[in-house]
C-alpha cells in the first residue's frame, strides 16, 4: 500500500456538513440482530426524523448515538459512529461527558422530583458549567426562554416540575436537556404522550432550536416527520430502507417499502 | 401496489377515478357531438351539446370538492398525493375539453345559417385525429401507463402540423372569395378550439407521468404549429 493510500485511509470518511456519521452500524440484544449495517450521515443544523414501524430499529438507532444501548444487558453495538469526526465508542471516550454532548428527551416527560429551576439546573451543577449563583440563574433562565417555557413558570420557579403539565413538563425536559449546551438532542417520541396544542408547541421549539443543534428525532407520527425535519430516514425490520429529503420522501419516495409505510399500505 | 391498510381510503381513490372516467367520457361525447353537429349540419344536436356542458363543469365541482375533503382528511402522500392533484388538474382540462367543444358547437350553429364552403372536410379530421388523442389518454390515464402518455404527448405533433395546413387551406379560400370569410373564420376559430383540445390531451400526458413517476417529462414538448412566430421574430 502507498503512503498516499495509507494516509487517506487513516482519515474518517465524513461528508462535509456532517456532524454525526454512522457507519456499517450493526445492534445485537443477545441473539437478536436489530440493527443491520446502518450507514447514515446526521447533518449539522437540521432535523433528522427517524420512522419506521414498531421494532424496525429506529429507537435502536437513536440510542446508539449516545450509547444508550451500554445500559442494556447483552447489547452490542458494532460499526462506527463518529460525532464531528470522533469515534464515540472509542474507549477514552467519556460517556457522561458524551452523553452532556448528545443530549436526550424521552417520549414520557420525566421530570426530576425537584423544583422547576433544580430541573433545569441540575445538568450545569454535575457538569460544573456555572461559576456562580448568578450564573447558574442565568443559564437556567436562558435555557427556560430557550424551551418557550419561562414566561409560563417564571413566577413559579420553586415549585416541583411534576405539577406542570404534560406538554410544559416535556418543555421543561427540553429546557433541561438544551441547559448543558448539547450539540446533539435526542428525542424518543416526545410528543406521543402530548395534546395537539402542546404537540405543536413542542414542534415550534424543535424548529427554533435547529438553529443552535443538530435534532435526530423519532416519531411514529408521519405527519410530525413531514412538519418537523428536513431529511426522513425509513427503517424496517432492523435496515435503513431509505433517506433523503423529507419533501422528497413525502412526494416521491423511491423504494416500495418506504411508499407503502407511509401511505399506509403496509402489511 | 398493494391496498391501503383503511380499506375506505381505497374506496375514495376508486370512486375519484370514476369521477375523472366519466368527466372523460362526457367530454369525448361533447367533442363528438360538436364534430357530428358541424359535418351534417345538425343544429339540433350542435344545440344539445351546449346544453350539455353544464353537467361536466357539475362534475368538475365534485372532482373539486371531493378532493378537497381527501386531502383535509386523508393528508395522503407519495403516489396518493399525486394522484390526488393529479386528478385536480387532470378534471379542470376536461372541463376545458369541453367547453371548447360547446364553443365549437355554438359556431356550427352560425354556420349551419350560411352556404357550406369547401374545407369544412379538414376540420372533422383534425377532430377524428383530437379524438383518438383524447381516447388514448383517458385510456393511459385509467391503465396508469406511461409508455402510452408519452406517445400521445408526442402525437400532438401532428396537430399543430394538421392545423397549420388547415389554417393555411382557410386563408386560401378566403382569398379566393371575399363571401367565404365569415364561414372560413368561423371553421378558424373550430379549428382553433380542437387544436386547444389536443393541448389539454398533452397536458393530461403530463400529469399521467408525473404522477406514476414523481417526475416532470424532461424533453422540451414538441411544437408542430410554424405560425406563430419565437420571441425574436423567427418562424419557430
Amino acid at each position: 500500500m502507498s503512503v498516499i493510500s495509507q494516509t487517506l485511509g487513516s482519515v474518517p470518511k465524513v461528508a462535509q456538513d456532517s456532524k454525526v456519521s454512522a457507519q456499517d452500524v450493526n445492534v445485537y440484544y443477545s441473539e437478536k440482530h436489530s440493527l443491520k449495517a446502518v450507514n447514515l450521515e446526521i447533518r449539522s443544523n437540521e432535523v433528522t426524523a427517524l420512522i419506521g414501524p414498531s421494532g424496525c430499529g429506529k429507537s435502536t438507532f437513536l440510542r446508539c448515538l449516545n450509547r444508550m444501548n451500554d445500559l442494556i444487558d447483552g447489547a452490542r453495538v458494532e460499526g462506527t459512529i463518529l460525532l464531528d469526526g470522533e469515534d464515540i465508542y472509542d474507549r477514552i471516550i467519556d460517556v457522561v461527558q458524551l452523553r452532556a454532548r448528545i443530549g436526550m428527551v424521552f417520549q414520557k416527560p420525566n421530570p426530576f422530583p425537584k423544583s422547576i429551576f433544580d430541573n433545569v439546573a441540575y445538568g450545569p451543577r454535575i457538569h460544573g458549567l456555572a461559576r456562580s449563583a448568578a450564573d447558574l440563574e442565568e443559564i437556567v433562565i436562558k435555557s427556560l426562554e430557550r424551551a418557550g417555557l419561562f414566561e409560563e413558570v417564571k413566577d413559579r420557579m420553586e415549585e416541583p416540575g411534576t405539577g406542570l403539565s404534560g406538554g410544559q413538563q416535556q418543555r421543561l425536559c427540553i429546557a433541561r436537556a438544551i441547559a448543558v449546551s448539547p450539540e446533539v438532542i435526542l428525542m424518543d417520541e416526545p410528543c406521543s404522550a402530548l395534546d395537539p396544542i402542546a404537540t405543536a408547541k413542542v414542534e415550534e421549539l424543535i424548529d427554533e432550536l435547529r438553529q443552535n443543534f443538530t435534532i435526530v428525532i423519532v416519531t411514529h407520527s408521519m405527519q410530525q416527520a413531514a412538519r418537523v425535519s428536513q431529511r426522513t430516514a425509513f427503517f424496517h425490520l432492523g435496515e435503513l430502507v431509505e433517506v433523503g429529503d423529507t419533501e422528497q420522501i413525502f412526494t416521491n419516495p423511491q423504494h416500495k417499502l418506504t411508499q407503502g409505510y407511509i401511505t399506509g399500505r403496509f402489511g | 401496489m398493494s391496498e391501503h391498510t383503511v380499506r375506505s381510503y381505497d374506496e375514495e381513490l376508486a370512486h375519484l377515478n370514476n369521477l375523472i372516467a366519466r368527466m372523460g367520457g362526457l367530454a369525448e361525447a361533447q367533442l363528438d357531438g360538436a364534430l357530428q353537429a358541424l359535418v351534417r349540419r345538425d343544429s339540433a344536436l350542435a344545440g344539445k351539446v351546449i346544453a350539455c356542458d353544464i353537467k361536466v363543469d357539475e362534475l368538475e365541482q365534485e372532482v373539486h370538492a371531493f378532493t378537497v375533503r381527501m386531502l383535509a382528511l386523508r393528508q395522503p402522500v407519495a403516489q396518493d398525493l399525486r394522484a390526488i392533484v393529479g386528478a385536480i388538474k387532470v378534471s379542470g382540462d376536461l372541463e376545458r375539453i369541453a367547453d371548447y367543444a360547446a364553443n365549437a358547437a355554438k359556431r356550427a350553429l352560425v354556420l349551419n345559417q350560411l352556404r357550406p364552403v369547401r374545407p369544412i372536410a379538414g376540420v372533422p379530421r383534425l377532430g377524428h385525429l383530437v379524438q383518438e388523442l383524447i381516447k388514448g389518454v383517458l385510456d393511459a390515464y385509467m391503465e396508469l401507463d406511461v409508455e402510452k402518455a408519452v406517445k400521445i404527448w408526442r402525437q400532438d405533433e401532428e396537430v399543430d402540423e394538421m392545423y397549420t395546413g388547415l389554417f393555411r387551406e382557410l386563408i386560401t379560400y378566403m382569398m379566393e372569395d371575399p363571401r367565404n370569410i365569415t364561414a372560413c373564420i368561423h371553421l378558424m376559430f373550430i379549428a382553433k378550439n380542437i387544436e386547444r383540445i389536443g393541448d389539454h390531451a398533452t397536458n393530461i400526458a403530463e400529469n399521467i407521468h408525473y404522477l406514476v413517476t414523481g417526475a416532470p417529462i424532461r424533453d422540451a414538448r414538441p411544437k408542430g404549429d410554424t405560425m406563430v412566430p419565437d420571441a425574436f421574430g423567427r418562424d419557430s
